[in-house]
């Protein structure tokens, strides 16, 4: 197995997660041709289910090679053809719970997660996930859901995207240069008091950061409807010193429960869960990451991340762009009570 | 003048006695039962009908106007205006409208301008412009001006999607009196009760009028799954996420390596 984060475990570099932007955005316009329409009963839009399947097969590759569950980049995905926001977003959360789970349980059989640390990214992670789907749902009354989705993403992944790119820049020299990463072991979060041990990881560490990451990325994740490895896993390492041998499977965990938890709650409170759509993501999704994860170990780790860093960045970019221009519709309906 | 008149003593008579109304109008849908399936690409239903003269007909009242309505079950919406804040396209204002029609035909056999007067046009409701609309204007409710924005972005944008239409010229007489007119459904039309109004016209005034109704359902698996969402929403999510489970821990048999 091993398929969806492969390429991390082998080099331990992260930050990982990008694709070649243009030629996975131009994979699915060119399988428009096959008329083989399906109905999304939530998204209620016709789709093609090969335009669908070659998204959740691009994304899966892209994840696959990076080690990431792709969340950030199969919801804009859905938004850029035509889905709304919200329904891509509460969508999303399964697919990502699918990829997710077929990691974890590889790590698990390499005993790569750390159950306490795990447990105690959850109780925070949880939480977080809950307050999302609740702010989620307010937004969406308000009618200003699509805009802080779009925010969000322009501001994350603009910052994450230019921060990897920069980060890689200097790797890559680093190396040229023939320095290695200098690694300070200790930093504030080291003097924070309620300290626990954690076995697998071999860390003594306050549970208040590792609680609140955990909100953080419940949280981020159930508005935008990404899993968030491609934060957690930078913050985990960076800021908490999980070692690299255990991080990509505990994240693994957190992103799991939380998009578990973020479906069931956006099915009950927002009823926009598109079931179909989600099958059809995460078949495609799962054979894409399998094909991902071995071109992943081709590629340097450096150049992997400076790849990332340019998608994530682009995506943000995107979502930026589409926000100035004037939309050529001003208007939007939607309905809000059933019918009598 | 005479016409009016004669129009006038056939309504009272009409009134007095339903029985002796001058003018009856016979109508049907071919089908009363429109089953949505998931390869439905949008159809049209047919409403034929005649208009039925006896005795009491003034003999000089030889041509007829029908005016068609068929509104879908009603549903509040809320249309919402973006405007410019720090330089992004923000919504900003927005409208309630209150159980207004999901989907609204209104048909003709020729401009309602031609067949009754603005004033008529208006009671009558002949036309998208004229066809009520309410919204919640702060603690009102009420029907505001055709040309207001959010009104004709309302319908405009309805009308895009293929729920609501006008059609003065949908409406076609076979005979005098035979008539029918094509109903367009769209692949998204919502499910529920569909009225059907049909109004005769005849010298620009209401002679009668009569109701038909029709009734969509949707069958399949997309709308078994969209029932479900609505109505279990916990046990929806929690089989999509067993679903999600499912999935990956297959994916991690089939491509499991070692």
């Amino acid at each position: 197995m091993r398929g969806i984060t492969e390429p991390l475990a082998g080099n331990c570099s992260i930050k990982h997660r990008a694709a070649s932007g243009p030629e996975f955005v131009a994979r699915p316009s060119q399988l428009k041709r096959p008329r083989v329409q399906i109905y999304l009963p939530i998204a209620d839009i016709p789709v093609n289910i090969f335009l669908i399947l070659a998204m959740g097969a691009a994304v899966g590759f892209v994840s696959g090679m990076f080690g990431i569950g792709g969340g950030f980049l199969m919801t804009p995905l859905l938004i850029f053809i035509g889905i709304t926001p919200a329904v891509a977003v509460a969508s999303v959360a399964s697919h990502i719970a699918a990829s997710s789970f077929s990691g974890a349980i590889a790590y698990w059989r390499r005993r790569a997660i750390d159950p306490t640390l795990a447990t105690v990214l959850l109780t925070g992670g949880t939480c977080g996930t809950a307050l999302g789907v609740l702010t989620f749902t307010y937004l969406r009354s308000l009618g200003q859901l699509d805009l802080m989705i779009a925010l969000s993403y322009v501001v994350l992944l603009t910052t994450v995207g230019a921060a990897m790119l920069y980060e890689g820049f200097r790797a890559i020299l680093r190396t040229r240069r023939g320095v290695l990463p200098s690694r300070r072991t200790h930093n504030w979060v080291h003097a924070l008091p309620l300290k626990m041990r954690f076995k697998r990881s071999k860390i003594y560490l306050s549970v208040i950061p590792v609680v609140a990451i955990g909100i953080l990325i419940g949280f981020i994740g159930a508005i935008m409807g990404i899993g968030g490895g491609f934060i957690l896993v930078p913050v985990l390492i960076y800021l908490l010193r999980v070692p690299t041998s255990t991080v990509i499977g505990t994240s693994m965990v957190l992103t799991l429960v939380t998009m578990v938890f973020a479906t069931v709650m956006h099915a009950v409170t927002n009823h926009l869960v598109d079931a179909v759509l989600a099958l059809i993501l995460m078949v495609g999704g799962v054979a894409g990451a399998q094909f991902g994860a071995r071109a992943g170990q081709k590629i340097r780790g450096e150049q992997l991340r400076l790849l990332l860093g340019l998608l994530i960045l682009a995506v943000g970019i995107r979502f930026a762009v589409e926000l100035v221009i004037r939309p050529e519709e001003l208007f939007t309906i939607r309905e809000t009570g059933a019918s009598l | 003048m005479t016409v009016r008149a004669l129009l006038a003593a056939a309504l009272l008579a009409a009134l007095a006695s339903p029985a002796a109304r001058a003018e009856r109008l016979i109508v049907s849908v071919s089908n009363h039962r429109v089953t949505v399936t998931p390869n439905y690409s949008g159809e049209e239903l047919v409403l034929f009908g005649s208009i039925e003269k006896d005795a009491s007909t003034p003999a000089s009242r030889n041509s007829y106007d029908l005016a068609v309505t068929v509104s879908g079950p009603r549903a509040d919406m809320v249309a919402r205006r973006k405007e410019r804040r720090f330089g992004i396209w923000i919504n900003r204002d927005s409208r309630q409208f209150l159980q207004v029609p999901t989907y609204l035909a209104l048909f003709a056999n020729r401009p309602f301008d031609d067949i009754a007067s603005a004033d008529v046009a208006r009671r009558q409701q002949l036309g998208l412009n004229n066809v009520l609309l309410t919204q919640r204007v702060g603690p009102d409710y009420a029907d505001v001006v055709p040309n207001d924005a959010f009104r004709s972005a309302f319908v405009r944008l309805q009308k895009a999607r293929g729920l609501y239409r006008e059609d003065t010229s949908a409406l076609t007489f076979l005979t005098p009196t035979l008539f029918r007119a094509g109903i367009p459904l769209p692949a998204h039309v919502p499910i529920g009760t569909y009225d059907v109004e049909i109004r005769l016209f005849a010298g620009g005034a209401l002679v009668t009028k009569t109701d038909s109704a029709f009734e969509i359902v949707k069958v399949g698996f997309e709308q078994f799954v969209a029932t479900s969402a609505r109505q279990n929403g916990l046990i929806y999510g929690l089989v999509t996420a067993a679903m999600a489970l499912m999935t990956g821990w297959m994916a991690s048999i089939v491509f499991r390596k070692d």
